[in-house]
C-alpha cells in the first residue's frame, strides 16, 4: 500500500509539475518561452538571465495572472476531486460528486447572494466561503431528506435529488445575477466557473482549507474502505459510522464550498479523477484520497489551459470544458452500472 | 458471558424486544431459533454492542454493552452477517487483512505484523489460491468463507452468526458450520448463532434460545426445547420430531395438513 502510493504519488507529483511548466509558458500574450522562464527565476531567485528583454508589463502577465492563476487550478482541482472522492466513499455511491449531488449549486446560492447584496467581505475574506459552506450544507440535508426513503438511499435517487436541487439553485443563481448592476460576464462565471481575473489573495484563501482538510480525509481511509462492506460490517469491525459519515460528509462539503467561493461551478471533476484513479490503482481509500488531491491538480490545470488557450484571446468558462469531458464520463458510469446492475464499484 | 437482564429494545417505534431475561455461559455454541421477525438479528444486533437496549441492561463479559467503545467491542466479538459480504473491488486478501482494524492505530499500523495470522486463516478457510482474485469475481459461498476468515483474523473471544447459511446449499451449509465449530471448541470461543433451520441448530448447537414475538419462550439443550409441542405453539405447525440416527439430536420432520 505504501509502496503504491509513492511511487503514483512520485509519477503524480511530476506529472503535475511538467503541467505546471507547460501551462505557464503557454498564453495569449504571445511572451517567449525563455522569458517566461527568466521572469519566473528573476522573481523568486532575483537572478538576471538571459539579457532580461522584458517588460515590467510581461513581468505582471506572468507572476500576477499566469502563476496565481496555474496555482489557483491546481487547488480548485484538488478540492473539488478530494470532495468528490470523499463524498462517494461515504454515500458508496459511484455517481456522487459536488456537482452531482447540487452541493456546488447550493454553495454558489449563498456566495451570490452576498456578491448581490455587496456583503462579500461584510466578515472578511471568509464571509463568502462560510456562507457557501452553510448553503452547501443545508443543501446536502435537502438531497438527503428528498432521497430518503424508510431510511435507504437509493444511489439514482440520490443523485436525482441532487440534479433537482442543482436546476432549483442555477436558476437562481442566474435569476440574482440578473438583478444585480454586472455584466453577463458575471452571471456565466458563477454558473459554469472561471479562473480568469482572480488574484493571490484566492490562493491564499484556499491553501488553508486544502492544509486542514486534506489530513481529515487522509485519516478517514481506512474507515472509508470498510464501509464498501456496507455500513453495519464497517460497525462490527469497529467503525464508528455516524461519526465518519458526519465528518467526511463535512469536510467534503466545506472543499465543495471553498473551491466554488473561488472559480464558481466547475462540474464533473469529483466524478472524473477519483474514477479514472480508481481503474489505475485500485480502491484503497488510503491510497485514493492522497492521489485525488494531485490528480484533480492536473485535471483542472489543464481544462483551464485549455479554457484560456483554445479560443485565444477569448476565453471559454472553465466549466464548459469540464462538463464537455465530465458530462459523457457520467453517462459512461451509468450505462455500466446498467450492464452490471447494482454492483457497487 | 452474556447476560440479559430484562433487556426491551423498539426499531421504529416498533416494539421488538420485550423484557429479555436469560444467560448464556462462556465456551460453547448457543443458537438463537424462532420465527421470521421473532428479533433474532435484532438480538444478535444488541449482543454485539453495536446497539444497545432501550430498557434493562445486557452484560458482556460483566460490562454494561453500552460501555464498550466501538473498537474495544469490535477487538473481541466478530460478527458474520446474513447474506456475506457484498461484492467489492478488493482483494480476497485485502477483505480479509481488513479484520485487523480494531487493532490498528490511527495510522493503520499495528505492534505485530498480522500476515501471519491472515495466511493461517486463508489457508484454513481454504481460500489461499483465491487470495488476490477481487471479491466482485467470487461466488456467495466463496464470500461467506471470506467472511468468516475475515472474522477469524479478528480473533474474537465471542463469535457472532446471524443466519450464516442463508443462500448457501446443503454442502456449503455443512462445511461451513463444520469450520465454526471446529474453530469455537479449538479456541474455547463463545459462539451465538441465529439459525433459520431447525435441524442444523439440532445438530450443531449446544443448546438453544427461542425466540417469538419478541419473547424468550423456552431456552435448554436440543431434544428440551424442539418438541412438537414447541412447533406448534411458536410457528404454528404441525411436525413429527425423530431421533438422529447418527448423533442422537433431535431432527424435525414437517407434515402436511391431514385431511
Amino acid at each position: 500500500m505504501k509502496r503504491k502510493l509513492l511511487v503514483y504519488g512520485g509519477v503524480g507529483v511530476l506529472l503535475l509539475a511538467v503541467s505546471v511548466v507547460v501551462s505557464l509558458s503557454i498564453g495569449s500574450a504571445g511572451i517567449s518561452l525563455r522569458d517566461v522562464w527568466s521572469i519566473l527565476l528573476y522573481r523568486f531567485t532575483g537572478l538576471e538571465f538571459g539579457g532580461g528583454t522584458w517588460s515590467e508589463g510581461e513581468m505582471a502577465i506572468v507572476t500576477e495572472i499566469r502563476l496565481s492563476r496555474v496555482l489557483l487550478a491546481i487547488l480548485v482541482g484538488a478540492c473539488l476531486a478530494l470532495a468528490g472522492a470523499g463524498f462517494q466513499g461515504v454515500l458508496r455511491n459511484p455517481l456522487a460528486d459536488p456537482y452531482t449531488l447540487g452541493v456546488a449549486s447550493g454553495s454558489s446560492v449563498g456566495a451570490a447572494f452576498l456578491i448581490l447584496l455587496g456583503l462579500q467581505t461584510a466578515f472578511g475574506i471568509w464571509t463568502i466561503p462560510a456562507v457557501a459552506f452553510t448553503t452547501g450544507t443545508l443543501t446536502l440535508a435537502a438531497v438527503f431528506w428528498l432521497a430518503r426513503t424508510k431510511g435507504a438511499m437509493a444511489v439514482e435517487t440520490l443523485i436525482l435529488s441532487g440534479v433537482v436541487l442543482q436546476a432549483f439553485f442555477g436558476a437562481f443563481v442566474s435569476f440574482m445575477v440578473s438583478l444585480s448592476q454586472d455584466t453577463v460576464n458575471q452571471i456565466l462565471f458563477w454558473i459554469m466557473g472561471s479562473l480568469a481575473m482572480r488574484s493571490w489573495e484566492y490562493v491564499y484563501l484556499l491553501v488553508p482549507f486544502l492544509a486542514v482538510c486534506l489530513p481529515v480525509l487522509i485519516l478517514y481511509g481506512q474507515p472509508l474502505n470498510l464501509f464498501v462492506l456496507g455500513e453495519r460490517h464497517a460497525a462490527h469491525l469497529g467503525v464508528r459510522v455516524e461519526r465518519t459519515k458526519l465528518v467526511v460528509l463535512l469536510t467534503s462539503t466545506l472543499l465543495t464550498a471553498a473551491a466554488v467561493s473561488v472559480s464558481g461551478v466547475v462540474g464533473f471533476v469529483g466524478l472524473v479523477v477519483p474514477h479514472l484513479l480508481r481503474l489505475l490503482v485500485g480502491p484503497d481509500y488510503r491510497v485514493l484520497i492522497p492521489l485525488s488531491a494531485i490528480g484533480g491538480g492536473i485535471f483542472v490545470l489543464w481544462a483551464d489551459t485549455l479554457a484560456r488557450t483554445a479560443l485565444s484571446p477569448r476565453e471559454i468558462q472553465l466549466g464548459v470544458v469540464t462538463a464537455l469531458i465530465g458530462a459523457p464520463f457520467f453517462a459512461y458510469l451509468l450505462y455500466r452500472r446498467k450492464m452490471l446492475q447494482g454492483g457497487a464499484s | 458471558m452474556i447476560e440479559a437482564r430484562n433487556v426491551s429494545y423498539r426499531l421504529q417505534g416498533v416494539q421488538v424486544l420485550k423484557e429479555l431475561s436469560f444467560s448464556l455461559a462462556g465456551g460453547g455454541l448457543h443458537g438463537i431459533i424462532g420465527p421470521n421477525g421473532a428479533g433474532k438479528s435484532t438480538l444478535l444486533r444488541l449482543i454485539s454492542a453495536v446497539e444497545t437496549p432501550d430498557e434493562g441492561e445486557l452484560l458482556l463479559d460483566g460490562r454494561r454493552s453500552d460501555r464498550y467503545s466501538r473498537k474495544e467491542a469490535a477487538r473481541w466479538i466478530a460478527m458474520l452477517q446474513q447474506g456475506g459480504l457484498p461484492p467489492a473491488g478488493f482483494t480476497v486478501r485485502e477483505i480479509v487483512a481488513m479484520g485487523r482494524y480494531p487493532f490498528q492505530n490511527w495510522l493503520g499500523e499495528e505492534k505485530e505484523d498480522p500476515s501471519a495470522l491472515i495466511d493461517e486463516a486463508l489457508e484454513t478457510m481454504g481460500l489461499l489460491g483465491l487470495q488476490n482474485r477481487r471479491m466482485d469475481q467470487l461466488s456467495g459461498g466463496e464470500r461467506q468463507r471470506v467472511a468468516l476468515a475475515k472474522a477469524m483474523v479478528q480473533q474474537p473471544r465471542l463469535l457472532l452468526l446471524d443466519e450464516p447459511t442463508t443462500y448457501l446449499d446443503i454442502g456449503y451449509q455443512v462445511q461451513l458450520l463444520d469450520t465454526v465449530r471446529r474453530w469455537q471448541r479449538s479456541r474455547g470461543l463463545t459462539a451465538v448463532a441465529a439459525l433459520h433451520d431447525l435441524n442444523l441448530a439440532a445438530l450443531y448447537c449446544d443448546d438453544l434460545l427461542v425466540l417469538h414475538e419478541g419473547k424468550v419462550v423456552a431456552f435448554g439443550t436440543p431434544s428440551e426445547v424442539l418438541t412438537a409441542d414447541m412447533l406448534k405453539r411458536v410457528y404454528g405447525t404441525e411436525a413429527a420430531i425423530i431421533t438422529h440416527p447418527g448423533t442422537g439430536a433431535p431432527q424435525v420432520l414437517l407434515q402436511t395438513m391431514k385431511g
